[in-house]
C-alpha cells in the first residue's frame, strides 16, 4: 500500500496541467445537448485535444492515445475537471465503443473507426434501447438481416444519448429471427445520416435534447459494421455496459469538483442555511472521496492484471445516489432562488445546480437501471437465487 | 501509488481470520456467555501464541513493528468474528501507548509481560466515558488532569457498568494518583494519547467493517435457505434490493477505512479527517447492515435464537468508542473548512 504519487506521477500531472491551462476556452462551452451549435463547438474542442494527444489517453497511441495507466488515467481526469474543461461529448465513443471495439473489433475496423473517433470527425451515439426494452436489453426487437454483403436494418429504438446531432451510432440488433432473449444477437454500426434513418429528438426533463428516438426502414450497412461474430452481440454488450457502469463512465474527479462546489456554496451561504444541512455537505465530501479512494483501489488492482467484477455495479449505484444527494444538498442551500432556472436575471450561475439536479435524476435509470444493479449485487456478488 | 495490501499483510490477515473462523463462532460465543466468563482462555491462548499481542509495539521496544495498514485486516476480522478477547483494545491501542512511555521502569516492566501475553492492559482515555476489560487487564492506563498513570487494576476500584453487548466489560475506574502512579505529565502524555485516540478509532471503525459484513453474509445465509410462499426469500427482489443496498455501503467503507489505515502515520490533520470519514462510513455501514440483516430475517431477526443480535449489540457498543458521530463529523470539518479541496488533494498530506 502506497499512497503517495511517484515522481513521475506527479510530472505527468503537471504536464497536464499546464497543457490544459493553455488550451481549455476561456468561456464554457454551449450545451452540446440543446443545439447544432453546441454541438459543433464540441466536437471542435475535441479536435483540440486530439491535437495535443489528450483525447483518448489509455488508447494505443496508434489510435491517437498515449497508452497510459489507469492511474495515469485518473490524474488526467482529475486534472481536466480541475481545469473546469468541456464535458465530452464524444463519451459515448471514446469510453464504451472505444474500449470495446479494441477488445473485439478486427484490425480493419479499428483502423477505420477508432482513430476517426479519436479526431472527433466521427462522434457516436448509442442505440441499445427499444420501447419495450430499457433495462430488458435481450428483449430487443429489432432486426439486421444479412443479404449479400450487407445487412438491412428495421426497427425502432429510442433513449438514445447524442443521437440527434451524431454522426454514428452503435446497437444491438436481432440477427436470428428465429432466436429467443440474449441469443441471436449482433451489435452493428450504422451512420445517421444514411437512407432509411429518421432521429427524432426526445425533450428531456430539462428541456434539452440529449436523446432521440431512431426509426430505421431498410437501412443498409455492410456486414463490415458488424463488430464480433454474429449472434455475439449480448456478451460484446455486457462487456461495454461494464466499462460503462465500471470505470470509464464517471470517473471521480467531476463529483469531487462538484462536492468542492458544494461546499464553496455552503460557506457563502453558511448564515442563512439550516444546520442539518452542513452535514449533508459534509457528507456530499465524504462520498465524493469514497468514490475516488475506490476507483483507486480497483485501478491499482486492474493495473496489476486483476478484472473488473461487481464493482461496475455498485459503482453506478454509488455515483448516482450520490449525484442526487449533492444536488439536493445544493439546492436546499440555494433555498428559494433554487428554481431559477439559467436565464433568469437573478439567477447568476446558480442555474446550474438545477441543470445538474435534473441530470442527476437520470442517473439511477441510465446505464442499466439502479434496480437491476441490486439484482445483479444480490445475484452474483452475493449469491442469491434468481428469481 | 499502490492501494494494494501486500501478500504477506494479506496472509497474516488470513492466518488470524482462518483461526478465528475455528475457535470464535456464534456457538462458542453463546457457550462463553453460559459459563458467565469474561474470556475464553484457550482461544486467548491461541492468539496470543502468534504474537499478536505486540503487533504495533515497535521491534526495539520487543513488539512486531508492525503498523496500522499491517492490522487493520485484522481488527477487520475481529470485528467480522466478534471476538469477546480484547486482541483489538490491547494489542491495537493499550499497548502502543503503553509502549510511549517505556523509559519508566515500572512501564518497561509491564510492558515486557504484556509483549509475551502473559496480561493485557487496558485504557482509559478521555475520549471514552468507561474502560474496557477492566477485570481481566493487569493494569490501566488513567488520563487525570491531562498526565497518565499507570494503575493496577488490583489497587482500583472498578465499578461494572453492564453494557447491552454481552461481552463488552465496561468499569469506571477510580484510584488516588500519586508520584507512584504517574507515568508521564500532560506535557508528554499528549501526543501519544492523541495516537492512541487516532488507532482507537481507526480500529473500531474496522470492526465496524467486519461487523457489517457479518451482517449481510448472516443475512444472506438466511435468505437462500428460508422459504415462503415456495421460494427462498433470496429469490424476491425486495430482499435483494436491501441486502445489497447494505453491501453497496461497505464496498465503499472499505476504501476509506484502508486509505486510513495507510495514511494514520502522517498525524496530521488529513489523516485524522480519513480515520473520522472512516469511522463513520464504517459505522453507517454497520448500522445499515445490522438493521438490514434483522429485517431480511424476519421475526426471528428480532430474537435471540439468530447471531445477528451479537452483532448488532457490537455495533452499538462501537458506534461511540473513540469517539461518536458529532466528534468524528466536526473532525472532518475541520479539514473540508480550512484546507484546499478537489481531485489533486485525495492523498494531501501537510507540507
Amino acid at each position: 500500500m502506497d499512497l503517495d504519487y511517484t515522481d513521475e506521477q506527479q510530472a505527468f500531472r503537471q504536464e497536464v496541467r499546464s497543457w490544459l491551462e493553455k488550451h481549455v476556452p476561456g468561456k464554457p462551452l454551449p450545451s452540446f445537448d440543446a443545439s447544432r451549435e453546441g454541438f459543433e463547438a464540441h466536437r471542435a474542442w475535441e479536435r483540440v485535444l486530439a491535437e495535443g494527444r489528450w483525447g483518448m489517453v489509455t488508447w494505443p497511441e496508434s489510435y491517437g492515445g498515449r497508452g497510459l495507466d489507469l492511474i495515469q488515467w485518473l490524474i488526467f481526469e482529475e486534472e481536466y475537471y480541475r481545469a473546469g474543461a468541456p464535458l465530452r461529448v464524444n463519451q459515448n465513443g471514446i469510453f464504451l465503443l472505444g474500449p470495446t471495439l479494441m477488445e473485439y473489433g478486427t484490425d480493419e475496423q479499428k483502423a477505420r473507426f477508432l482513430t476517426s473517433m479519436a479526431s472527433g470527425d466521427e462522434i457516436w451515439a448509442q442505440a441499445w434501447s427499444e420501447p419495450q426494452a430499457g433495462s430488458d436489453l435481450a428483449s430487443v426487437r429489432a432486426t439486421a438481416v444479412l443479404e449479400g454483403d450487407e445487412y438491412v436494418l428495421k426497427g425502432h429504438k429510442i433513449w438514445s444519448s447524442r443521437a440527434v446531432f451524431a454522426d454514428w451510432a452503435f446497437g444491438l440488433f436481432r440477427t436470428d429471427p428465429a432466436s429467443q432473449r440474449h441469443k441471436g444477437l449482433s451489435l452493428i454500426f450504422f451512420p445517421l445520416n444514411a437512407s432509411g434513418v429518421r432521429v427524432q429528438a426526445i425533450p428531456q426533463i430539462d428541456g434539452e435534447t440529449g436523446f432521440a428516438e431512431i426509426f430505421l426502414d431498410d437501412v443498409r450497412v455492410p456486414a463490415f459494421n458488424r463488430l464480433g461474430g454474429e449472434g455475439e452481440g449480448w456478451n460484446i454488450c455486457m462487456a461495454t455496459a461494464g466499462f460503462e457502469r465500471g470505470l470509464m463512465l464517471r470517473s471521480p474527479a467531476r463529483f469531487q469538483v462538484a462536492a468542492r462546489k458544494l461546499v464553496e456554496l455552503y460557506k457563502a451561504h453558511e448564515a442563512e442555511v439550516e444546520p442539518t444541512v452542513k452535514a449533508a455537505v459534509l457528507q456530499s465530501w465524504m462520498d465524493a472521496e469514497a468514490y475516488a479512494l475506490s476507483i483507486y483501489a480497483t485501478a491499482s488492482r486492474l493495473a496489476a492484471g486483476g478484472h473488473i467484477g461487481a464493482e461496475a455495479s455498485t459503482n453506478k449505484i454509488f455515483w448516482s445516489e450520490m449525484d442526487i444527494a449533492m444536488h439536493k444538498a445544493a439546492l436546499s442551500i440555494l433555498g428559494a432562488r433554487a428554481e431559477l432556472l439559467r436565464s433568469a436575471p437573478e439567477a447568476g450561475d446558480i442555474g446550474r445546480w438545477l441543470d445538474g439536479y435534473f441530470f442527476s435524476l437520470a442517473g439511477p435509470i441510465y446505464a442499466g437501471s439502479n434496480e437491476i444493479q441490486r439484482n445483479i449485487i444480490a445475484e452474483r456478488m452475493l449469491g442469491l437465487p434468481r428469481a | 501509488m499502490d492501494f494494494r495490501f501486500s501478500e504477506e499483510q494479506t496472509m497474516t490477515a488470513d492466518v488470524v481470520r482462518e483461526l478465528l473462523n475455528d475457535v470464535c463462532q456464534p456457538a462458542d460465543l453463546r457457550r462463553l456467555m453460559g459459563d458467565g466468563a469474561a474470556r475464553d482462555e484457550e482461544r486467548w491462548a491461541k492468539i496470543v501464541e502468534m504474537g499478536l499481542a505486540g503487533a504495533l509495539v515497535a521491534e526495539g521496544k520487543g513488539g512486531l513493528g508492525l503498523s496500522a495498514i499491517d492490522f487493520v485486516q485484522i481488527a477487520e476480522a475481529c470485528g467480522y468474528a466478534g471476538l469477546p478477547e480484547p486482541l483489538v483494545e490491547n494489542a491495537g491501542v493499550a499497548l502502543p501507548l503503553l509502549a510511549a512511555f517505556s523509559e519508566n521502569a515500572r512501564v518497561a516492566a509491564l510492558l515486557e509481560r504484556a509483549l509475551a501475553g502473559e496480561v493485557t492492559v487496558t485504557v482509559a482515555h478521555p475520549a471514552n466515558p468507561f474502560v474496557a476489560d477492566g477485570d481481566t487487564a493487569e493494569a490501566v492506563l488513567v488520563v487525570r488532569d491531562g498526565a497518565m498513570h499507570l494503575v493496577e487494576t488490583a489497587k482500583a476500584t472498578l465499578v461494572a457498568q453492564a453494557s447491552v453487548d454481552p461481552f463488552r466489560r465496561l468499569f469506571t475506574v477510580e484510584f488516588e494518583p500519586s508520584d507512584a502512579t504517574l507515568v508521564a505529565g500532560a506535557d508528554e502524555a499528549g501526543v501519544p494519547l492523541a495516537a492512541a485516540l487516532d488507532r482507537g478509532a481507526l480500529f473500531a471503525a474496522a470492526q465496524m467493517q467486519g461487523i457489517a459484513q457479518r451482517c449481510v453474509d448472516l443475512g444472506v445465509a438466511y435468505a437462500k435457505e428460508r422459504q415462503q410462499f415456495g421460494k427462498p426469500i433470496g429469490s424476491y427482489q425486495a430482499v435483494k434490493h436491501h441486502l445489497a443496498t447494505a453491501q453497496v455501503k461497505i464496498e465503499f467503507a472499505r476504501p476509506v477505512l484502508h486509505a486510513a489505515a495507510a495514511q494514520l502515520e502522517q498525524g496530521d490533520l488529513y489523516s485524522r479527517a480519513r480515520i473520522s470519514q472512516a469511522k463513520l462510513a464504517c459505522t453507517d455501514a454497520a448500522d445499515v447492515a445490522a438493521r438490514t440483516s434483522i429485517q431480511v430475517h424476519g421475526a426471528m431477526g428480532y430474537s435471540w435464537e439468530v447471531d445477528v443480535h451479537f452483532f448488532l449489540k457490537r455495533g452499538i457498543a462501537l458506534t461511540n468508542w473513540w469517539g461518536g458521530t458529532a466528534f468524528h463529523r466536526e473532525r472532518v470539518a475541520a479539514r473540508v473548512f480550512a484546507r484546499p479541496l478537489g481531485p489533486e488533494h485525495t492523498f494531501a498530506r501537510e507540507a
